[in-house]
This record gives structure tokens, sequence and C-alpha cells, in this order.
């Protein structure tokens, strides 16, 4: 029963074996894997903003969590347009994160895909420049802050260069709250600056509610940390970190006060014991049954917390140092961007072009996303449905106006997420990491990673 | 007539001697055809890979753009970097419960079973080996509950007044290792049970005669007879288990995914997340080839060993 790994008559077999794998070896040693070169992407100039009379199916390739969100718009569209229909394929979050630029590399690359990571696809030459149809379009006179998110330079960062995406939906985050347990601490209103916000978790604790509710598993403390961040200063040079200018540090005097401020949260216990097996859909629920004050999270969950609280949560934006600090949030646009392969690039940019300006759209993407629509900003913003909908529009209104629009420290690079923010956080909230290994390691991954 | 009658024996025998030969090397020839089909899937399948592998080891590649050469880089960063050693030593922690815990639980397993009446003995085995039928996520996601803050781990020992040992075993930095651990020894029990089980029904009943014979109690008997006798059992089950062990990845990705920092991180999700959360072919394929010459490292000395001298 011994494995037939050494024995002596398989010997012949084993250097037939062996040879095998150095021809293996030499010949695919030959060439370097992958192409050549990138061929950078040129702008044809050549852009039609007309859609075609012949039937046009537009293939789009969506995240499944948030493909239902879509089909109200493609509906809509294609009401108005008939001879345009849309066939759709989705997968979920992290495989479509893995898979999306192989499929835009692809000859049969489809022609919308939502993808966050519009740097690296646009360094690697995947993308459609949007630069003609903005020009066309008049995209280039709506307001910049969220746009410059996704322009791509062509070293590879962000914030000038071609634009290569728009969003659908441009969502923005602060602090939901349990109404029943505010009025229980004798929370009248939301706290005007970060030292009110602590003496109200202070309170919470001290009658044996849960100060804040947040999933520490998947990365969900990077909300509350990047929250203190915006607030400490230094957003102008994290913005340049988070496009990966050269030369750009994580390490500011902003980033190591959150850190402390936030394992001084944790110490105090205002994050929950077991924060590092809390998964975002457990946080959910706990939060919706009760369980905590205050959730750090984005508009994108306005509708679904009224329904499953019937009414009980409140919103407000993180506040500064000072009452009258400006505002920061976290708030990056659903980036969607047009593969260079796909075969409907024109009908693609109307399209985005319409959901961006048409009444019915723009309602429908309030509606169905939660997050304001973006677009031109002499359009009026659709009235949203519910209560905590309209408060969460006004906070992200109030943000874009005091233009304090912070992408997620998450979206730097592709793998500081899971390499470097989430296993840091987890050992700061528990007190395994010091605020200045923190971070000091994120910044080492970042290098590591950008190859610098 | 003679001479001419010689040489026609000699020119048959030759012939007979020739036709022997071309026989032999036609025999060969009709073996390697037989063999062919499969060392064509061979090749493709596994040694092209393998090759493949090798080669984006040398090279800094994100999947999809311009490939560079960067030689040895990718290795001596893994050795470089402690975040990507810690991953090995975490694959050594696990053999503990892939491999020790589950094969000794298994001896004892298959040696109780083996003095149960039929009956008994199958309905024991199959509950034992059940958890191998079961897909691995599945099996993952399931433990994941039982060992939540309200799962049914810590709710039993809130409820026999164990109360403050109750936690989350795998948002915690010292249970989490051990707790995902634990669901492999829970998978390789069943399949080690099984084969020692085997085993054991193959050793000769006329051994344990003379044991008792010469007054050897059971566990006397156990090492005497019982063990010696499972020897080539022993050893797949340990090279198995140990394998199992090294290139762990679903369990752990599914309950952890590394987590809590990186008290869970092993080479096979650290692998993954390189290649496809931050699109580092090269130093994927590398830390791949440097787990395989580690698996090999492991196993082959166990090999030696336990052949039987």
């Amino acid at each position: 029963m011994s494995l037939p790994l050494m024995t002596g008559a398989r010997r012949r077999v084993r250097r037939l074996a062996l040879a095998g794998v150095g021809v293996t070896l030499v010949t695919s040693a030959c060439s370097a894997p992958g192409p050549g070169t990138t061929t950078s992407s040129v702008p044809s100039g050549n852009v039609s903003t007309a859609l075609p009379t012949e039937k046009t199916t537009v293939a789009l390739y969506l995240e499944s969590n948030f493909a239902g969100q879509m089909t109200p718009l493609t509906e809509a569209f294609t009401r108005k347009y008939p001879n345009i229909t849309f066939s759709v394929k989705s997968d979920e979050f992290a495989n479509l994160l893995q898979n999306a630029q192989k499929v835009m590399a692809s000859p049969e690359a489809p022609d919308i895909v939502r993808y966050p990571q519009v740097a690296a696809a646009a360094k690697n030459g995947l993308l459609t420049n949007l630069d003609p149809y903005a020009k066309a379009y008049g995209w280039d006179t709506w307001p910049s802050t969220l746009l410059d998110q996704m322009t791509v330079n062509t070293k590879g960062v962000r914030g000038s260069g071609p634009l290569y995406g728009l969003g659908i939906g441009y969502g923005s985050t602060g602090v939901y709250y349990n109404k029943t347990l505010a009025k229980r601490i004798g929370m009248t209103q939301p706290p005007k600056t970060i030292d009110e916000f602590e003496s109200l978790m202070a309170k919470a604790k001290k009658q044996g509610i849960q100060p804040i509710m947040q999933s520490g598993k998947d990365a969900g403390l990077a909300f509350p940390y990047q929250a203190l961040q915006n607030q400490f200063g230094n957003t102008d040079e994290l913005k340049k970190w988070l496009y990966n200018e050269p030369g750009a540090t994580f390490d500011l005097p902003s980033s190591l006060k959150a850190a402390e401020v936030l394992r001084k949260w944790a110490r105090a216990e205002y994050l929950p014991s077991d924060v590092n097996a809390i998964d975002y859909p457990t946080m959910m629920g706990r939060f919706a049954k009760g369980e905590g004050l205050f959730m750090f999270n984005g508009d994108w969950e306005a509708s679904n917390l009224q329904k499953n609280t019937k009414g009980n949560t409140g919103f407000f934006l993180v506040p500064g140092t000072s009452a009258s600090a400006p505002h920061y949030a976290m708030a990056a646009p659903s980036s969607f961007v047009i593969p260079k392969n796909a075969k409907h690039a024109d009908v693609a940019a109307f399209f985005l072009n319409w959901v961006h300006t048409a009444p019915e759209a723009r309602r429908l993407v309030v509606e169905t996303t939660g997050s304001s629509p973006g677009g031109p900003s002499g359009l009026a913003l659709p009235k949203a449905g519910s209560e905590l909908q309209r408060q969460t529009l006004a906070g992200a209104q109030e943000v874009a106006s005091e233009n304090g629009a912070v992408d997620f420290v998450a979206n730097a690079t592709a793998g500081i997420l899971a390499g470097a923010l989430s296993p840091g956080l987890q050992e700061l909230a528990t007190g395994r990491m010091s605020p200045r290994d923190f971070v000091d390691s994120v910044q080492e991954a970042y290098e590591s990673e950008l190859g610098r | 007539m003679s001479r001419r009658s010689g040489t026609v024996s000699g020119s048959r025998r030759r012939d007979r001697s020739l036709s022997a030969g071309a026989r032999r090397r036609r025999r060969e020839w009709t073996g390697w055809l037989y063999l062919a089909p499969a060392m064509v899937f061979y090749g493709l399948f596994v040694l092209q890979p393998l090759g493949r592998s090798v080669q984006y080891s040398l090279y800094d590649w994100n999947g999809i753009g311009v490939a560079r050469f960067v030689g040895m880089d990718n290795y001596i960063k893994i050795f470089d970097e402690p975040d990507r050693l810690t991953t090995l030593v975490h694959a050594f922690e696990l053999m503990l419960f892939y491999t020790v815990l589950s094969v000794v639980l298994a001896l004892a397993a298959a040696t109780l079973t083996r003095r149960l009446s039929s009956g008994a003995a199958h309905a024991a085995r199959t509950v034992l080996f059940l958890p191998q039928v079961v897909p691995l996520v599945g099996a993952a996601i399931a433990w994941s509950w039982l060992y939540s803050s309200d799962g049914v781990i810590n709710e039993t020992l809130r409820g026999v007044g164990l109360g403050q040992l109750a936690r989350p075993w795998l948002g915690d930095f010292d249970t989490a290792l051990p707790a995902v651990g634990f669901v492999g020894t829970w998978v390789m029990l069943g399949f080690c049970m099984l084969l020692l089980s085997t085993g054991m029904a193959k050793i000769d009943p006329a051994l344990y005669d003379a044991a008792r014979v010469d007054g050897a109690g059971p566990v006397a008997e156990f090492f005497a007879v019982t063990l010696p006798g499972v020897r080539r059992e022993l050893t797949v089950c340990v090279t198995l288990t140990m394998i199992a062990a090294l290139a762990s990845f679903d369990v752990v990705y599914v309950m952890t995914s590394g987590g809590p920092g990186r008290a869970t991180a092993v080479p096979g999700v650290e692998i993954y997340q390189l290649a496809f959360t931050q699109a580092k072919v090269g130093a994927a394929s590398a830390m791949g080839v440097v787990l395989m010459v580690l698996v090999l490292a492991v196993i082959l000395p166990i090999q030696r060993l336990m052949r039987e001298r």
C-alpha cells in the first residue's frame, strides 16, 4: 500500500517525466507570459452620439448583489428606445474583481462593466478612453470631485488624465443611529463634534447599550477608521496616496491619530467584543435588531434599513473636530467602464449619459441605489422615497458642496484591503498592533504591491 | 547435405532469435502505445502547467499586461517577508490537527470498532466517515455557525455553567487556528479510520492468538500486533493528511479568509490572494512552487522512514 513514489522499476518512467518537465520548461521559457507590450488607448475621435437604427443588444457585466438595481433602468431605456435591448451577466463582487480584467481582455468583451479598479484596468490598456464622449455629451462640465476618481493618467495615477468611467449612483457614507436607543441616552440631535460623539458613546456604554455595531471580519472597521482619518486633516495628501501618486505616503498625522482613537474606542469597548467575528450581513442583522446605537455605513443601505427597522433609523454625517469644520465623507461612484473591446461603445456611452441626465433615469437611480445620480449640477435632485433616504441624500449633497468627498482607502490598490487594512485593523482593535505599526504596515504593503 | 542442413538450421535459429527480439520490441511498443493517451494528458495537464508555474514564478506579471523577468526575486521575497513565512509556519501547526490528532483518534476508533459486532461497527464507521462525503465548503459554513458567538458550542458552554469559556472562536486570535484545524481533524478522521480498519481486517487472527498465549494485554497486543500490521495504511494516512494540511485552502478561506489579523493565514489562501486579489501571478506561482517543494520535502522522508525494512 505504500505510495508508488520511488520504486526502482519506475525509474525509467520518472526519467521520462523529468525530461518532459525539462522540455516543457524549455519550450515555455522561450516566450514571456502575456503580451509583448500594452497598447495605450488612443481615442479614435470618431464617436457617435446617435443611436443605431438596427436592433442592438448591449452586453452588461454586473455585480450580482446590485444587478437587480439595473433592471428598472435598462427596462425604462428599452421602453424609450425599443431597438436597444440588454443582456446581463453578473458575478459576486469578489469574483467580479478577479474576473473582470480577463473578461474585458477577451475579444467577446461586454459593453459596460461594473469595475471599481479603474486605474489597474486603464493601465493595462483594457478600457475605452471616454474623453471624446465627455466632450460630445458635455460631461466635462459636470462637477469634477467625483469624476476625478475615474480619471487615470499614463502612469496609472488617478486624479488626472483621460476619463475612463462613470458612476451609476455616487455613494456616500456617514453614521446610522437607532432612534429608540438615541432617545434612551438623551440624544436629541446628531452630535456636532467628535467629542460630542464620544460622550454619547460613553453614555450608551454606561447604560449597557452597545455603542457601535461594526463588522471586523470583512474589513468593516475601515469605515470608522477612515471616518476619523478624514476629519483629522491631510485629506489632500490622503487623496494623493489613494490615487497612487509617486512618493505618496499613508504615514500622515491623520492616519496615526485615527488609529489611536480607534484603539481607544476598542479599549473602552465601544466596539462589540466579538467584532472580528462579525461579518457584514451579521452586522446589518444585529443593528436592525436593535443591537448597537451607531453604525458607520453608506447611503446604499438607506432603503434597506428604513424597511427593516420600520423607520427607527436616522442618519448623520460624521462630525468634525469642531462644529464649524467642513464635512468629509468617504464617497465613491459605483463605477462603470466601457471595455476597449466593446462592440457597442457608442450605445454604451449613450446609455450612461441617459442615466445621468434623463429625469426618469435619475429618479430610478435614487430609488434603487439610494445614492446621488450625479450628472450636471444644474439638474434638480429627484425626490427621495423615504425619510431616511432624504437624510442620506441631503448628507451626500452637503459633502459634495463642501468638496469633502474622499475615496475609500480600500480602493487605493487591489490588494490593500485584504493584504493590510483588514488584518491590521483587526489587530489594532484587539490591541495586538500599535497605531504606529499599523500605519507602517499599510504603507509597506502599498509600496510592495505597487513595486516601489 | 549435412552442411546444407546445418546452414538451414542455423539460419532458422537466427530467424527465430530475430523474430523473438522483434516481438519483444513490438511488445514494448504496444506497451507505450497503451500508455500514450495517459502520458499525453499527464504532460498536457500536469507537467505543462507545472512548467508554466515555474516559468511564471520568475516574472513580475499581473496576468494581463506586460511581464517583466525578475529572476529569483519572487522567491527571495517569500523568505524575506515575515507575513509570507508565517503562512508556512501555520501550515505546520495545522499538521498537528490534520495529521497527529486525526491519525491517533483514527487508530483508537479503528481498534475499538474492530471489537464491536459487525452491525455496530458498520454504523460507527458510517458516522465517522460521513464528513468525507460532505463538500468541504458546506462543512466550513456549518462549522462557522457552530463556532459563532451565539452558536451551539457557546450556548452549550453557557448552558453547563462554563460561560466564561464562551468566546467568538473564529474571531479570537488565540483560538482561530485551532478552531479551523479541528475541522481538519473532523474531516480526516473518517478517512483514516476507514483505511486503518481495512488494514486491521487483514491481520492474521493467529497473530492475536499467539500474542494472547504469550500473555499480552490489549495494550501490548495493540503495539505488538495491530500497529505493525497497519504500517502501510499508516503511511498513506500520514502522507495524505500532511498534504491536506500543507495545501489547506477551502476550510480556511470560507471560515476566516486568513483572519483575524493573520492568525490563520496559510499558503493556500496567500497564493489565492496574491494571484486573484493582488494580481501578482509571479509571486503566487513562486509561493506555489515553494509549497510543492515543501510538500515533497516532508513526504519523501516519511515514505523512506515508514517503508518496510
